[in-house]
């Protein structure tokens, strides 16, 4: 599988007036053709600046160095502006987190959406209008015809996430970027949004980076999975390697807070992760999460090693995998996470 | 949009009916007319005269309809001074203040909104500097004495354009710099201020990410939001300028409807007075009536309910 994009020692810093926020701290990521790959983490672990930073759409106050970053094959980081926004919309697009304000109250939703085709593959309005009409349906938007002349202010939050979604599959791009597409909506369409988009990512064969917070969701659509934890990725792996065997106690603690049918008693307290993140402003040493984890010790103030147990699979701790695997196996107490999460 | 429009073409025939009865009740408190236009040396009995002949002995309401039944059919009445009909007066002395005030909005519209964007564009950049010196000092000094210098530097120093009149294009120049520099200020800090709101929209992140063209993402996604705000303001600043020139006009001796409101004050000129205050009221409702309308052009959330 030849990789869509592949990202090593990605690094994102911010200017702030006590100095600089090492807001993303050296992460490697890649995601081939027809792969899912989920991001997760809490809020502030810098899952949405690296979206944005893939995008080029960080504000131009924040530095962003690597030191590889291509997208099929070519090296993000020394295009320019132009070259860049020829890329945008066009063979990468994104869908971001808060669907109610990210249109344009003032053109109508068939404008809107038939901008990139017209921008980047010169199609006539007629041409445009139809591909827009054609993925309107697709999204599963009924009337479609008759919603393009509608305006973002005429619909509810979850048409207007289908409405991005469909604007992001315009020009059929190789590689989505979906920044918590759920998180503003309700919880029952949430469900549906999701579905859609592992359905289209199957059908449209790009590649997809999810990011989330939610790990129920993780669980039904990746195939990849890389835990963020303060600016790092603490643990990644296929996603039934991640969930049947989390070896990170960060993402043991995830994992612990899922209630689980059939399994968590009613009553029971669930799992939670005491204490708060670290700031991310100057220089950090040693593991980030140690202040919060149950087994740290004088070692991880000095280090947080990347283990690498097979390509693609690897976890940052100075613990070894076996202790690890027993302690995951004590504090959740449980195998199979991924048939129960998904549930 | 049609009830829209309905709705506010309604509201300012009220609002024109309110500033008719302001008018002439203001009117009716500023001194008993009938001795003004009598003189001096009038007798009583040439005052009780001219009361009656004026109607000026009828109850106010009676005077008030009479008034309102008249110049609904475009009959001002007479002025007392110059004993000929107030709207002849009012044609041969309005269209200098028109050519004033569009000239003035839309020197000040011209300046401001292109600096405004681009101070917006770059930030704390010396060219933000400079528009911001530019809007303080144009806040700060007072129009007459920004006239004065004008007159002193361009009409005495370097006499390049008259001074005083209204016969030629030249003359208006400095006029429209005075008054539409007074403008500039308020137009331009709104315009930036929408601008900068605006570019840090999640929907200009959204229309980088689609890739569009610097400029459509400037003019077609940002512009278009940013200035529906500044469409209300640059209405009623436009509406002043027609009305509010009363110190520029006489300055420069500009003949207009603004000069001969503060003529017809000192002469007790109640018909031009009366009529130039309502025919300048009416301009203002009629502007904000079409900057309502504007603006529901331009933001649809006003247009479809």
């Amino acid at each position: 599988m030849s990789a869509v994009l592949e990202i090593t020692g990605l690094k994102v810093d911010i200017p702030v007036s006590a100095g600089d926020l090492h807001a993303v701290r050296g992460i490697d990521l890649s995601v081939g053709k027809g792969e899912t790959l989920c991001i997760v983490g809490e809020s502030g672990c810098g899952k949405s600046l690296t979206s944005l930073s893939i995008m080029g759409l960080l504000p131009s106050r924040a530095r962003v160095s690597a030191d590889m970053m291509n997208f099929t094959g070519r090296p993000l980081l020394s295009m320019s502006e132009t070259e860049l926004s020829d890329i945008r919309g066009d063979r990468m697009a994104m869908i971001f987190q808060e669907p109610m304000t990210s249109l344009n109250p003032s053109y109508s939703i068939g404008n809107q959406l038939m901008e990139p085709l017209i921008r980047h593959r010169n199609a006539s309005k007629d041409e445009a209008r139809k591909r827009a009409i054609y993925l309107l349906e697709k999204v599963g938007i009924t009337a479609a015809e008759s919603r393009l002349n509608q305006f973002p202010h005429q619909l509810s939050g979850g048409l207007r996430q289908r409405v991005m979604i469909a604007m992001a599959l315009m020009c059929d791009p190789e590689l989505i970027i979906a920044d918590e597409p759920t998180t503003a909506l309700d919880v029952t369409i949430q469900a549906q949004i999701l579905h859609l988009l592992a359905e289209l990512r199957r059908e449209f064969n790009s590649a997809l980076i999810l990011i989330t917070h939610d790990l129920g969701v993780v669980a039904r659509v990746a195939d990849k999975v890389a835990v963020m934890y303060a600016g790092r990725i603490v643990e990644t792996g296929r996603v039934e390697e991640v969930f049947n065997n989390p070896l990170h106690p960060y993402t043991q603690g995830l994992i612990n807070c899922i209630p689980i049918p059939g399994k968590t008693a009613r009553g029971s307290r669930l799992g939670s992760i005491p204490g708060i993140v670290p700031t991310l402003i100057g220089e950090t040493q040693g593991c980030s999460f140690r202040n919060r984890c149950a087994y740290a010790g004088p070692a991880c103030e000095i280090d947080d090693p990347v283990v690498e147990l097979a390509p693609g699979r690897s976890y940052r701790c100075v613990l070894p995998e076996d202790q690890l695997k027993r302690q995951g196996d004590e504090t959740i107490g449980k195998t199979g996470s991924l048939e129960a999460a998904s549930a | 949009m049609l009830i829209y429009t309905i709705k506010r073409f309604f509201l300012a025939i009220l609002v024109a009916l309110t500033v008719s009865v302001i008018t002439f009740s203001l009117n009716q408190l500023s001194g008993d007319p009938a001795i003004a236009m009598a003189g001096e040396t009038a007798s009583d009995s040439d005052i009780e005269y001219i009361r009656k002949l004026y109607g000026f002995d009828r109850p106010v309401h009676e005077q008030y309809l009479s008034w309102v039944a008249r110049a609904a059919q475009g009959d001002l009445g007479q002025s007392f001074y110059f004993r000929i009909p107030v709207t002849d007066l009012l044609a041969e002395r309005l269209p200098v203040s028109m050519i004033l005030g569009v000239s003035a909005i839309t020197f000040a519209i011209v300046l401001s909104v292109p600096l405004g964007v681009l101070a917006a564009m770059r930030p704390n950049s010396w060219l933000d500097r400079f528009a911001l010196g530019l809007s303080v000092v144009g806040q700060a000094m007072p129009s007459f004495w920004l006239a004065l210098m004008l007159i002193v530097l361009l009409g005495v120093m370097f006499p390049i354009l008259p001074m005083t009149g209204s016969d030629s294009w030249q003359n208006f120049v400095m006029p429209t710099i005075v008054l539409g520099y007074y403008a500039t200020p308020a137009i331009m800090r709104l315009t930036r201020a929408g601008m900068l709101e605006v570019l840090g929209s999640d929907y200009i992140r959204t229309a980088r990410a689609k890739g569009l063209k610097r400029h459509t993402i400037l003019f077609k996604h940002a512009l278009r939001n940013a200035v529906i705000p500044v469409v209300s303001l640059a209405a009623v600043q436009f509406g002043f300028m027609l009305g509010g020139s009363i110190v520029i006009e006489s300055i420069f001796a500009l003949h207009g409807a603004g000069y001969l409101a503060w003529e017809s004050i000192g002469r007790l000129d109640l018909p031009v007075v009366q009529a130039i205050v309502l025919v300048f009221s009416l301009f203002y409702i009629v502007l904000t009536f079409l900057s309502d309308l504007l603006n529901a052009w331009l933001d649809p959330r006003i247009r479809v309910s």
